[in-house]
């Protein structure tokens, strides 16, 4: 496409699209990436980005990452930051996987320990932790435990010993998000998510073996401090969410404020998927209050799924977790809103941060980033398609530009439909293994929809975010093993 | 028996989207469910009618209610395990209220007789539109998948 007239570049790698671009807008449009990759987006993302603008209480300006895509409501890759007195919440800028994200674990194993193992690595992987539609998680609770669950996030978890105190300092907010209500969750939200508590789900989510070549480090220090120092170490990664709890979560509260929004709150938006209600309202608090139970049980999983990934490397390499050096480098969330505190020309102010595909990029001495990390800024992980591999990055001072946001994955550029016309799963797979990463898919469907060539260039993304000073980059992890929902 | 009169067509690049038909209400819905049990599983006449659920819903608006219809066939699917699809089905609008009485036939997940394909996360309200047409009633769905 060609991008829209009136798209400016403000700063290297920022464009503004002045209000006036669309009826009703209050702040611009505010786009992160190369002229390569925002000449390539959508024309929808910034129609969806104008749409985002006309939200009540909007702040700043409507931001795009450079992995915007077309999606429903915000586009993804969408962040937006609201006054919490006089704005609103809106899952349509969270997404109905909430908190699904990202968990990147290091391990003291390199290439030539894990090579003759492989295959036995990602068929256990596979078989332990379950994947693909409909699937039942390995750690069953009552309702009493959701509930806790719901409450404590990853810290949960770790009190039922499937963790470290590590694992939860190393989390995106300790892995919990307070303020969960479990009173303000739907009985058939608790219901689609109790059984799915250690589950990876399907769609794009994944666990992937990686490997870390030296060419492919672009910061030794960095590097090192993330404990990535090993010739040709061996790194899991993993990105699911809150599976169907979330999934509920966010119909049920999206259909009650289409309901609402006229009636109770007078407001009427441009995209019924912008449905929302003003934050100070009590269904905005109680909708705040049940996405922070969804997004705490997402802690809960990728904790879980962690614990199982320990497992299956010590029952392989016949040595516990401790002695393979299995430790969790970060855990970020992509699908959220918080309240953050913003530096701004006014002074410090708390908004109301919506990201929807977009993860939180702390720049080093961050009060928020723990002790460990308070000097290097943030770990950020940009999760590319199963075939290119995946970065990882640094949060840098650049980031009060997008709230302290950052990309979050490389970004479809085609339809899960068009893909599936494109390859059949089985003819990828093998392709792939002849290419050096084995695979194994829960569906040859759903296979075929991640094929890489359904996403945009990774290296870009990563590039772009390091151009416009939102992150740099650290290092370029290569897949050799991928266990797909 | 003849096709389902629905068509998953180019859209939303990282979801699905589908475009159902009917000469009347109740034919535009029962096509909705057929194309999201087509989005879920690779061969939908493989459930079988052997369990019955009902369900009773009312929403302000005919588009409101096809969306909670939808979401509640996804509820049911993720829940209870269950695939199912109307047998009985009345949809009735009056000056602001649209309500559904169904009987739903299906049966419960059997991974040996069912490829399971997308995980349909929930019916969305990007892009719905339900409407009259010279032929009856057409309806599109974007599922978030």
């Amino acid at each position: 496409m060609t991008a829209p007239a009136g798209l400016r570049e403000i700063a290297p790698a920022i464009w503004e699209l002045p209000v006036g671009f669309r009826p009703g807008m209050r702040v611009p449009v505010r786009v992160f990436g190369t002229e390569k990759l925002v000449g390539d987006f959508d024309d929808q993302v910034f129609l969806q980005a104008a749409n985002v603008a006309t939200l009540p209480g909007i702040v700043g300006a409507s931001l795009c990452m450079p992995d915007a895509h077309w999606g429903y409501g915000f586009p993804i890759g969408g962040v937006a930051a609201v006054d919490p007195e006089k704005g609103v919440i809106s899952p349509g800028g969270i997404g109905f996987d909430i908190n699904c994200g990202m968990r990147l674990v290091r391990t003291d194993l390199c290439w030539r320990d894990v090579r003759p193992r492989l295959r036995e690595l990602v068929e256990r992987l596979a078989a332990r932790v379950p994947a693909g539609v409909g699937t039942r998680g390995f750690v069953r609770v009552n309702r009493r435990e959701f509930h806790e669950v719901m409450r404590e996030g990853a810290a949960w978890a770790v009190r039922r010993g499937m963790g470290t105190l590590e694992d939860l300092e190393h989390t995106e907010s300790r892995g919990c998000f307070e303020g969960a209500d479990p009173d303000c969750v739907s009985d058939h939200a608790i219901e689609r998510g109790m059984p799915q508590i250690g589950t990876l789900g399907s769609g794009n989510h994944y666990l992937e073996i990686q490997v870390l070549h030296d060419e492919h480090v672009y910061d030794r220090a960095l590097a090192q401090a993330f404990g990535l120092s090993l010739p040709e170490q061996v790194v899991v990664m993993f990105h699911c969410g809150s599976r169907g709890f979330g999934h509920q979560v966010a119909t049920d509260y999206v259909q009650q404020f289409l309901r609402d929004m006229p009636v109770k709150f007078g407001i009427s938006v441009v995209d019924r998927e912008l449905a929302c209600a003003p934050f100070a309202s009590a269904e905005g608090r109680a909708y705040f209050a049940a996405m922070s139970c969804a997004a705490n049980m997402s802690f809960a999983n990728r904790q879980v799924i962690l614990h199982r990934v320990r497992e299956v490397f010590s029952d392989v390499f016949g040595r516990d977790p401790e002695a393979l050096g299995i430790h969790t480098v970060y855990d970020v969330a992509h699908n959220t809103a918080r309240l953050e505190h913003i530096p701004t020309e006014s002074g410090e102010r708390t908004l109301l941060v919506h990201r929807k595909g977009a993860t939180r990029a702390l720049p080093p001495g961050h009060p928020e980033l723990p002790e460990v990390y308070r000097a290097t800024g943030q770990p950020v992980i940009i999760g590319g398609s199963m075939e290119t591999g995946s970065h990882l990055l640094v949060g840098a001072p650049g980031s009060l530009a997008s709230y302290y946001s950052s990309a979050h994955g490389s970004g479809r550029t085609m339809s899960r439909h068009r893909a599936r016309k494109l390859v059949h799963g089985r003819d990828l797979q093998r392709r792939m293994e002849e290419r050096g990463i084995l695979v194994r898919a829960a569906s040859a469907r759903g296979l075929a929809e991640e094929a890489g060539f359904a996403y945009k260039d990774v290296d870009a993304v990563a590039e772009a975010v390091e151009r416009a000073g939102l992150s740099r980059r650290v290092a370029h992890l290569l897949p050799v093993g991928n266990v797909k929902g | 028996m003849s096709e389902a009169p629905y068509a998953f067509v180019d859209a939303v690049t990282s979801d699905l989207r589908f475009v159902a038909r009917g000469a009347t209400l109740e034919a535009l819905f029962g096509a909705a469910a057929e194309a999201l049990l087509a989005a879920t599983l690779e061969d939908p006449r493989s459930v079988a009618p052997r369990v019955e659920e009902t369900l009773r819903l009312e929403e302000p608006a005919l588009d409101l209610l096809l969306l909670r219809f939808l979401n509640e066939l996804v509820y049911l699917r993720d829940a209870r395990g269950l695939l199912l699809r109307p047998r009985e089905l009345a949809v009735r609008e009056a000056e602001g209220s649209a309500r559904l009485d169904a009987v739903l036939a299906g049966e419960p997940i059997e991974r040996s007789r069912h490829e399971l394909t997308s995980d349909v996360k929930a019916a969305t309200p990007h892009g719905l539109r339900v409407e009259r047409t010279a032929e009856g009633w057409e309806a599109s769905v974007t599922l978030d998948v």
